[in-house]
C-alpha cells in the first residue's frame, strides 16, 4: 500500500511531457481516431487499452510519427512533446523518433550481432565519440534491459538467435540506448511467454525512473500492473483517461466499466 | 496402326473407362451412397487411368525403341495394336475391380503421385543426358587432341586443314573480362533501380516502372546485338576508342559488356526487388522508430538483410552473362585474343561453339569435337555459379529466420 501511495503522489508531481488534442487520423476514408485529447506525464507509465481496432496503437504512432510511412494516413490536431508540435513543419521526424523510442510488437531484431543491434542508435546518432563509449552505452543499455549478464559473453552472436523473450528485451536495449525522452511501447508482451513477460514488465517498471513509458496493451491485468495513467480507447474515442487504480477500481463511463468487466472487447 | 491413332483410341477408351467406372460404382452403392469407400468420381477416374497408363507406357516404350533402331519401322503398326490391347486390358480389369470397398481414391493418388515424379524426374535425367552426351563427345575430342594444351594454350587458331592451337584461355578470357564488365554494368544499375522501386517509388510510378523495365528483358538477345553493331560499337569507337588512340575496331569487349549489361539490369532489378521486398517492414519500422533516416534504414537493415539474396541473384546474372552469345558475336567480333585493351574484339567460348558447328564440318576432327570440349567447361562453370548461389541463398536465409 505504501508503494503505491509513492507511486500516486510521485506522478502528481510529474510535468506534462505529452499533450494531445483534437487528434483525428483517417485512414483513407476511414476515421481511425476522433477527438483524442490526452496529457502524458513525464516519468510515468501510461497504458492504452481497449478493443482491437479501437485506434489505441494508430495514436501511439501518431506520437512519433511512424504513421508517417503509411501513405494514405492523414492526422489533423496537435501534438507536442515538451510544448513542440510534432507536426509542425520544422520538425524532422528522424530527429523525433530519435527523442520519441519504440518498441513493437514482434521482436524484430536487425541481422546483426547483438551488440551492433543495441550500438545501432548510438551509432547514427554519433552519441559516442569512441569505441570505449560505445562498449559503455551497449553495456549500460543491456543492463537497463535486464539483459547484460545472458549475452555479455555472446555480444558478437546475431541478436537473432537469442529466444523470443530476449530478442524483445535486445529491442528494449536497441530503443534505451538512444537515449529517448519518450518510450513507446506496442503490445512489448504480446509474442511472449508469462515468464519473458515478467521480465519485461519489471523492466518497464524500472525503465520509469528514467523515461515517460507509453504501453498499449491487450491485458487488463498488464496495464494494471505496470501503469500508473491508464487511457481507455473505444471505436477511434478516448473514452475515458486517468488514475489506473481509478480506471480499475471506479469507472465514470459505462462503457469502460463494460470492458474492464469483460462485457465488451 | 499409327501410334497417334492407338493415342487418341486409348483416350476415348479412358473417357469411356470413366463413364463406366463411375455409373458401376453408383450401381454398386445400390441405395446408400455413403457405403463406398471412394466417390464415384475417384471410381471413374481409376478406371479411367487403368486404361491410360498402359497404353502410354506402351507407346512410350514403342517410340524409344524405335528411335534407338532397336526394331524397324515397320514394327509400328504391330505397337499400336500392342498399346491398344494393353489399354482394353486395363479397361477390363479397372472395371472388376469396382465395388464398394475398393480404395479407388488411393489408387488415382498413387498414379497422379507416380505421374508428378515422372515429370519431376524427366527435368533431373535431362540435365544427367545433356552432361553425358557432353563429356562422351569430349572424351572423343581429348583422344586427338591434348588436354594440357586445351586447357592451357595460349592461342586459339583453329585450322580446318589440320594442325591448329585449340587453346580454351583466350576465349575464357574473352568470356570472364565481357561478363565481368556487363556485371559492373548491370549490378550497380539494377540493384538502385531495384531499392528506389521497392522503397521510394510511390504506387503509382512502381506500377509503371517496373514493367517498363521489365519489357527489356522480353527483347531478344539478337535485337540487343544490332543494337551493339550499329549504335553502341560505332560510337564508342568514334568518340572513346579513337580519340584515346587505343583503336579502331568497332567490335570491342566494352561493347559487348556494356550491351549485356544492360541486357541483365531488369534480371538484377526485378530479382533484387523481390528480395528486398521479402525484407520484413518490422525491420524497416524498427530502424525507422530509431530516428534513422531512409537512406540509413536502406543501407544499414535492408540491404544486409537482403544481401544474400542479392548475392544469389548476382551470381544467376553472371552464369546469364557467360552463356551469352548473341549479343558477343554482333558486339565483340570473332577474334580470340588475350589483351586487357578494353576497346579491341575478343570473343568468347560461346561463340566459339557456334563458330565451330556451323559450316560444313567432319565430326572427327578435332576442330569439330573441340566444341564439346568448350561446352563442358562452360558448363561445369556455370554450374559452379549456380551451386554458390544457391549455397550462399540457404546459408544465410538459415541464419535469419
Amino acid at each position: 500500500m505504501y508503494d503505491i501511495n509513492r507511486a500516486e503522489s510521485a506522478v502528481t508531481q510529474q510535468d506534462i511531457k505529452i499533450s494531445a488534442s483534437k487528434v483525428q487520423v483517417y485512414y483513407g476514408d476511414k476515421h481511425a481516431i476522433k477527438d483524442v485529447d490526452v496529457e502524458i506525464l513525464d516519468k510515468t507509465v501510461t497504458a492504452f487499452i481497449g478493443p482491437s481496432g479501437c485506434g489505441k496503437s494508430t495514436f501511439l504512432r501518431c506520437i512519433n510519427r511512424m504513421n508517417d510511412t503509411i501513405p494514405i494516413a492523414r492526422i489533423e490536431g496537435k501534438i507536442l512533446l515538451d510544448g513542440e508540435d510534432v507536426y509542425d513543419r520544422r520538425v524532422d521526424p528522424v530527429q523525433l523518433r530519435a527523442k520519441v523510442g519504440m518498441v513493437f510488437q514482434k521482436p524484430n531484431p536487425f541481422p546483426k550481432s547483438i551488440y551492433d543491434n543495441v550500438a545501432y542508435g548510438p551509432r547514427i546518432h554519433g552519441l559516442s565519440r569512441n569505441k570505449a563509449e560505445l562498449d559503455e552505452i551497449v553495456e549500460k543499455s543491456l543492463r537497463g534491459a535486464a539483459l547484460w549478464n545472458e549475452v555479455k559473453d555472446r555480444l558478437h552472436e546475431p541478436g537473432t538467435g537469442l529466444s523470443g523473450g530476449q530478442q524483445q528485451r535486445l529491442c528494449i536495449a536497441r530503443a534505451v540506448a538512444t537515449a529517448p525522452e519518450v518510450l513507446l511501447m506496442d503490445e512489448p508482451c504480446s509474442a511472449l511467454d508469462p515468464i519473458a513477460t515478467s521480465q519485461v514488465e519489471e523492466l518497464i517498471d524500472q525503465l520509469r525512473e528514467n523515461f515517460s513509458v507509453v504501453i498499449v496493451t491487450h491485458s487488463m491485468q498488464q496495464a494494471a500492473r505496470v501503469s500508473q495513467k491508464t487511457a481507455f480507447f473505444h471505436l477511434g474515442n478516448l473514452v475515458e483517461y486517468g488514475n489506473t487504480d481509478d480506471i480499475f477500481t471506479n469507472p465514470q463511463d459505462s462503457r469502460t466499466e463494460s470492458y474492464i468487466s469483460g462485457r465488451i472487447g | 496402326m499409327p501410334l497417334s491413332w492407338a493415342l487418341l483410341v486409348s483416350l476415348a477408351l479412358a473417357v469411356a473407362g470413366y463413364i463406366i467406372g463411375r455409373s458401376r460404382a453408383f450401381a454398386s452403392a445400390g441405395t446408400d451412397i455413403r457405403k463406398l469407400h471412394s466417390r464415384p468420381g475417384y471410381h471413374g477416374a481409376s478406371v479411367a487411368l487403368t486404361t491410360l497408363t498402359p497404353a502410354i507406357v506402351v507407346l512410350m516404350l514403342a517410340s524409344v525403341l524405335r528411335m534407338a533402331k532397336v526394331f524397324p519401322p515397320e514394327a509400328t503398326g504391330f505397337a499400336g495394336l500392342l498399346a491398344l490391347a494393353a489399354s482394353v486390358a486395363g479397361l477390363g480389369w479397372g472395371v472388376t475391380r469396382i465395388n464398394t470397398d475398393f480404395r479407388a481414391r488411393n489408387v488415382v493418388e498413387k498414379i497422379v503421385q507416380g505421374f508428378l515424379i515422372f515429370c519431376s524426374s524427366i527435368a533431373i535425367l535431362t540435365t544427367a543426358g545433356i552432361v553425358l552426351s557432353l563429356i562422351f563427345e569430349t572424351g572423343h575430342f581429348f583422344q586427338k587432341y591434348s588436354w594440357t594444351e586445351f586447357f592451357f594454350g595460349l592461342n586459339w587458331t583453329p585450322r580446318f586443314q589440320g594442325n591448329s592451337s585449340l587453346g580454351i584461355l583466350p576465349l575464357l578470357w574473352g568470356t570472364l573480362y565481357i561478363s565481368f564488365i556487363a556485371l559492373l554494368v548491370a549490378v550497380p544499375i539494377g540493384m538502385f533501380a531495384a531499392i528506389y522501386m521497392s522503397e521510394y517509388a510511390s504506387k503509382r510510378v512502381r506500377g509503371i516502372a517496373k514493367p517498363a523495365i521489365e519489357i527489356l528483358a522480353g527483347i531478344p538477345t539478337i535485337v540487343y546485338g544490332l543494337f551493339a553493331l550499329i549504335t553502341v560499337g560505332p560510337m564508342l569507337r568514334d568518340y572513346f576508342a579513337q580519340p584515346l588512340g587505343l583503336g579502331s575496331s568497332g567490335s570491342s569487349v566494352l561493347t559487348a559488356g556494356l550491351v549485356m549489361g544492360i541486357m541483365l539490369i531488369p534480371f538484377v532489378s526485378s530479382l533484387s526487388d523481390d528480395i528486398i521486398n521479402a525484407v520484413p517492414q518490422s525491420m524497416r519500422d524498427g530502424a525507422l522508430g530509431l530516428g534513422s533516416t531512409p537512406s540509413e534504414t536502406i543501407k544499414q537493415v535492408v540491404l544486409p538483410a537482403a544481401l544474400p539474396g542479392v548475392v544469389g541473384a548476382v551470381l544467376l546474372a553472371a552464369s546469364r552473362a557467360i552463356g551469352e552469345t548473341m549479343i558477343v558475336v554482333l558486339g565483340a567480333g570473332a577474334a580470340a585474343r588475350l589483351g586487357l585493351n578494353p576497346f579491341e574484339a575478343m570473343t568468347t567460348i560461346t561463340v566459339k561453339i557456334v563458330s565451330q558447328l556451323t559450316g560444313d564440318n567432319d565430326f572427327a576432327a578435332p576442330e569439330t569435337l573441340v566444341a564439346f570440349a568448350l561446352g563442358l567447361t562452360l558448363f561445369v562453370i556455370t554450374l559452379g555459379l549456380n551451386v554458390v548461389a544457391l549455397y550462399i541463398v540457404r546459408k544465410y536465409r538459415e541464419q535469419y529466420e
